[in-house]
């Protein structure tokens, strides 16, 4: 039977061939909640009458949509979770340690061929290194915390081929944002999502990441992207599909011509290229997210604000990945070349992409985002608006105080 | 799980209506239900926490619930004393929410339901009845795994009453 990567994941873990339709239950290699999703598990945990962790070495707990803790009530869910955490013996990533989604893949806790649940809707990225990552509620997270196991519907899967080399200057959240132009907010809805060709094959972790984590704005369960070509520290299996695999739909895309393209407020599938905005006046810009803050990122940006500074009236926020991407782009530099073009750091984590923790935008304000979602509201505000983009853009808006094409910045 | 006919007034919305327009993102660290309750839908409709009455209907059109994976979405609409969601379509993560803490949710595609319409729901007989304009529409199947989830009055009383996935 000729099956896709999420069949082959998903049969794994059934202990049986299984295919798109079916029901299946599974066992899980690990599962992850955050500050905005554990409590509510634990709460779930306890109710299901759990006393232990079915394993404390698969089961990761994350501070990092509100942290360090702007108030009392958040203080005390933060500590709720490390009580927890050491009491069941499971690893929790503090304050400023980094966004989940960056953590479980920087520290080597989802790999190639696992399947793994997270309590964050952003769990497709987990598809850039070869995994099925899926995105669930706290309960739904609290049930496999206690039982090791998940039951799943196997989905279809689109297959997306994309041919030719980017522009310089264009990125792979470019490339995400005109397929969500493509699909749609529900385009992919329970469906999986396949990136393949020499386009995704030449790109590096960073870059399938960013790819792999906005199918989630599709609606996707999950969101893999073909593993040749990917380079991690450790020696793996890749799992490819069969080549005769049966896909719901298939999609094909040329990027060799594609400029930058930019998301207009209030939905992230709002996307036009960015011809259509340029021009437009913004107050503040933001580089973060599990999107688009790793040291690519953040070197992309230092390439457009080098020995410049952000235009008057315009504030610049960055929020690292995690705290190895922060040291990192201290060491070459990076921060200190961000710094004096006027940015302002915050500690590693979600914050303003989820309206959460820190940088709030005024009313009438224009943001200009490295994010994933700019719903209405989405910053803490809902009456700013919010345009999406690549780091590199977010960084050339801010230099010149207006939507603008880094290519024509220089 | 109230599996007898649920009735109310229907409150209508469009299509993708996201996790952050039914509970900002700003309202969630919280464990406090009422918090949930009082913000709910505050940045689609701002009358909705003080108009909704325990047993309204909530309905929508496509993909509703899109965005983030935040249970509060599904526990605020609850907590509102909503009685079911009707959507054309719902965002896988919300509807697997929305049955796991014991949200009636109901994928009716083709319905003509508009505001202030009294509507009643059949879970059992999967049917939604419009009692203004007397019409009867039929809601999509659930997978049985859900089925059994909601039988058992969400997944917290589920694993309490198997111990484990059935």
């Amino acid at each position: 039977m000729a099956q896709t990567i999420a069949e082959k994941i998903l049969s794994r873990h059934a202990g049986k061939a299984v295919r798109a339709g079916e029901i299946v239950i599974v066992r899980v290699d690990g599962v992850m909640a955050t500050d905005a999703t554990a409590p509510l598990a634990i709460q779930a945990f306890r109710a299901m009458g759990g006393v232990r962790l079915w394993d404390p070495a698969r089961v990761f707990l994350v501070i990092d949509h509100a942290a360090p803790a702007p108030n009392e009530t958040v203080a005390n869910l933060h500590r709720l979770m490390r009580d927890f955490a050491r009491e069941m013996g499971c690893r929790l990533y503090d304050i400023g340690e980094g966004i989940c989604h960056q953590l479980m893949i920087e520290n080597e806790h989802v790999r190639p061929g696992d399947l793994f649940l997270g309590a964050d809707s952003h769990s497709p990225t987990y598809g850039a290194v070869n995994a099925f990552g899926v995105g669930v509620g706290s309960t739904d997270l609290a049930g496999a915390m206690l039982t090791g196991k998940t039951w799943l519907k196997v989905p279809k899967t689109i297959q997306i081929t994309l041919h030719g080399a980017l522009r310089p200057g264009v990125t792979a959240k470019d490339v995400i944002l005109r397929l969500l132009q493509e699909l749609g907010a529900d385009g992919a809805n329970y469906q999986a999502v396949e990136f393949t060709g020499e386009t995704v094959q030449a790109m590096s972790l960073s870059a399938r990441i960013t790819l792999a984590n906005m199918t989630a704005e599709m609606g996707a369960k999950t969101g893999l992207v073909d593993p040749t070509g990917l380079n991690l520290d450790y020696p793996f299996a890749p799992v490819y599909p069969d080549p005769d695999a049966e896909y719901s739909r298939r999609l094909v895309l040329d990027v060799s011509a594609l400029e930058p393209q930019v998301a207009r407020p209030h939905a992230p599938d709002n996307v036009v290229p960015i011809t259509s905005v340029k021009g437009t006046p913004v107050h503040y810009a933001f580089i973060g997210s599990c999107t688009n803050t790793r040291l690519e990122d953040l070197a992309a940006a230092a390439a457009v604000l080098r020995g410049r500074r952000v235009a008057p009236g315009v504030r610049l926020v960055i929020a690292p990945a995690s705290r190895r991407v922060f040291e990192a782009a201290l060491q070459q530099g990076i921060v200190q070349t961000l710094s004096a073009a006027g940015a302002v750091f915050i500690p590693a984590g979600c914050g303003p992409c989820v309206g959460s923790h820190l940088g709030v935008p005024g009313d009438g304000e224009v943001v200009i985002s490295s994010t994933n979602r700019n719903f209405r509201g989405r910053m803490g505000n809902p009456r700013a608006e919010i345009y999406l983009a690549s780091p590199a853009v977010v960084a050339a808006s801010a230099l010149v105080g207006h939507i603008a094409d880094p290519a024509e910045v220089g | 799980m109230n599996i007898e006919p649920i009735g109310g007034i229907a409150h209508v919305y469009g299509d993708n209506i996201d996790t952050d327009r039914i509970i900002p993102g700003k309202y969630t660290k919280t464990l406090d239900t009422a918090i949930l309750a009082a913000h709910v839908l505050e940045d689609l409709d701002p009358a909705f926490a003080r108009t909704v009455r325990p047993g309204d209907l909530l309905v929508a059109g496509y993909n509703f619930g899109c965005g983030s994976s935040r249970e509060q979405a599904p526990l605020a609409i609850k907590a509102a004393g909503v009685a079911a969601v009707i959507a054309r379509s719902f965002a896988r993560i919300f509807y697997r929410n929305a049955i796991n803490i014991g949200l009636p949710v109901v994928e009716v595609e083709d319905h003509a339901i508009q505001p202030g319409d009294r509507v009643s729901v059949d879970l059992a007989a999967g049917i939604v009845i419009n009692h203004t304009r007397d019409e009867t529409y039929h809601a999509a199947a659930m997978p049985p795994q859900m089925v059994a989830i909601l039988a058992a009055g969400g997944l917290v009383h589920y694993l309490l009453r198997y111990g484990d996935y059935v």
